[in-house]
């Protein structure tokens, strides 16, 4: 049997991902999750010191405490499933990761368990999360210097 | 050579005693009835889902032992291998169980190859009887192989469950009562260029179909109750059933075709696709299926372990997904 017509006969039964229905869910799920963080964010700058730019620091923090006791309880797995990329994306979705591993690898200790597989999944974030902050600022001093925009 | 890949076994070795026990998630399984174990515990009591897979283990091989009514001392031979790394679950509770011992690893397809390694090994008289079967932890080998588990991703259609589940056997000299292995189909490795590690019944569906169109090449003639492939799942025994029909080998098995993952978890559409690995096929096997073959429910059954030989690292490298299928004639008179 070679590959191409077994490939073929896959496209044909195997069962597709739906896609628009996953879209949806994921639009209702991402909404969600950024609705919380602005009540949350609201609630920081009603009720404490906080400005509109300062309060995202303790709303991040929050929505990734609540991602770790829903992770812990294993309820966040189960809006994975559902929202997919909806629960990914937010920095909800960072925290699950950091936190699922660490749980996950804690039988091994917390040096050469928790310590070391803390970001196996989410170091790829932090690793290219920090190198195009780099490149963005890069970009931005050059054209702040050549008078192009302010800061 | 001989030119074969199908053999029959003249010294007819039967199955003489079997056991089974499964996690708590398995209670939703409709072969429920036929498991002799269902734990409450995930990780069997111990601290780690590893040293819990040991225990599921261990346990099931003793409770093997006991129902057949011998002594750990009378196993000449302990045949099983897992899916964790290097085996250790299987190797730790070798040591327990302090009986001769040799690992096997065909991945999801260890419950048959272990069989049929057991066979050959009665074939010679050398041996008296052997302790096979394999197992699988969800928690220990998903960890492995996919992604912590409360981590949050979505899986596709095509994804399957990995069973808490282990299936052991002794297999022993003919006993009239009990079944015996007939014939036996070793397989060999077919990749069809599946990638996607989230769909391994695509990826396993070929390797099935050429150790059975091998297997029944050798068996012309033979009417069967059923065949039975491992943890094929929806998906992949939907495409198993679309390569036998294109093909016309033999169209009657459409109808009389099952597959132990597809079945596992009933319809539950929370399983995806359904029931996957080592302990899947080998609960099944020696659980329910052996129970209606003790009751001359079934007279003649091939049973068809399919086996995906990946590693995460083989496919984070852009490996494609080697597959192997053993088949083993299982016939109660």
């Amino acid at each position: 049997m070679d590959a191409k017509s077994f490939q073929q006969t896959v496209d044909k039964i195997a069962p597709k991902r739906p896609v628009l229905k996953n879209c949806l869910k994921a639009f209702l799920t991402g909404g969600i999750i950024c609705g919380i963080g602005q009540l949350i964010s609201f609630f920081y700058m009603y009720f404490f010191p906080f400005t509109e730019r300062t309060s995202s620091n303790p709303t991040v923090s929050t929505i990734i405490f609540i991602t770790m006791l829903l992770t812990g309880f294993g309820v966040y797995k189960k809006i994975g499933q559902f929202g997919g990329a909806g629960s990914a994306v937010p920095v909800t979705g960072f925290g699950n990761a950091m936190v699922s591993a660490a749980i996950e690898h804690k039988s091994e200790g917390f040096i050469l368990g928790v310590g070391s597989n803390i970001f196996k999944l989410a170091g790829s974030v932090i690793v290219y999360g920090v190198f195009s902050a780099f490149i963005v600022a890069l970009i931005k001093t050059i054209l702040v210097q050549m008078g192009v925009i302010n800061w | 050579m001989k030119n074969a890949r199908t053999y029959q076994f003249a010294t007819k070795p039967s199955i003489v005693s079997t056991a089974v026990s499964v996690g708590p998630l398995e209670k939703q399984s409709p072969f429920r009835p036929h498991f002799d174990h269902v734990y409450e515990d995930e990780r069997f009591g111990e601290d780690s889902n590893e040293k819990g897979h040991a225990t599921l283990i261990e346990d099931t091989c003793k409770l093997a032992i006991m129902k057949g009514g011998f002594q750990a001392t009378d196993i000449d031979l302990f045949l099983a291998g897992d899916l964790v790394n290097q085996m250790t679950p299987t190797n730790f509770a070798a040591r327990e169980l302090a009986t001769p011992f040799m690992g096997m690893f065909s991945a999801c397809a260890t419950s048959i190859s272990s069989l049929i390694t057991a066979s050959f090994f009665l074939e010679t008289n050398q041996m008296e009887r052997i302790l096979f079967g394999s197992a699988s932890q969800h928690n220990a080998v998903e960890r492995q192989f996919r992604y912590p588990i409360e981590y949050g991703a979505q899986k596709p259609p095509t994804g399957q469950w990995t069973v808490t589940g282990a299936g052991f056997g002794i297999l022993s000299q003919y006993q009239r009562d009990k079944p015996y292995v007939h014939s036996a189909t070793i397989g060999q490795v077919v990749d069809c260029e599946c990638k996607d590690p989230l769909d391994m019944g695509s990826a396993m569906a070929p390797a099935a179909f050429d150790t059975i169109q091998q297997h029944l090449s050798q068996n012309k003639g033979t009417s069967y109750d059923f065949v039975m492939t491992g943890d094929l799942g929806k998906n992949g025994s939907a495409i198993l059933q679309e390569l036998i029909r294109t093909s016309g080998v033999s169209s009657y098995l459409v109808d009389k075709y099952r597959d132990a993952g597809a079945e596992f978890y009933g319809n539950n559409e929370k399983f995806l696709s359904g029931g996957s690995g080592a302990g899947c096929s080998a609960s099944v096997y020696y659980g329910p299926i052996y129970a209606e073959l003790l009751k001359k429910q079934w007279k003649k059954i091939l049973l068809v372990a399919t086996g995906a030989l990946l590693s995460p690292l083989s496919f984070q490298q852009g490996e494609t997904i080697p597959c192997i299928a053993h088949a083993v004639e299982l016939t109660m008179e």
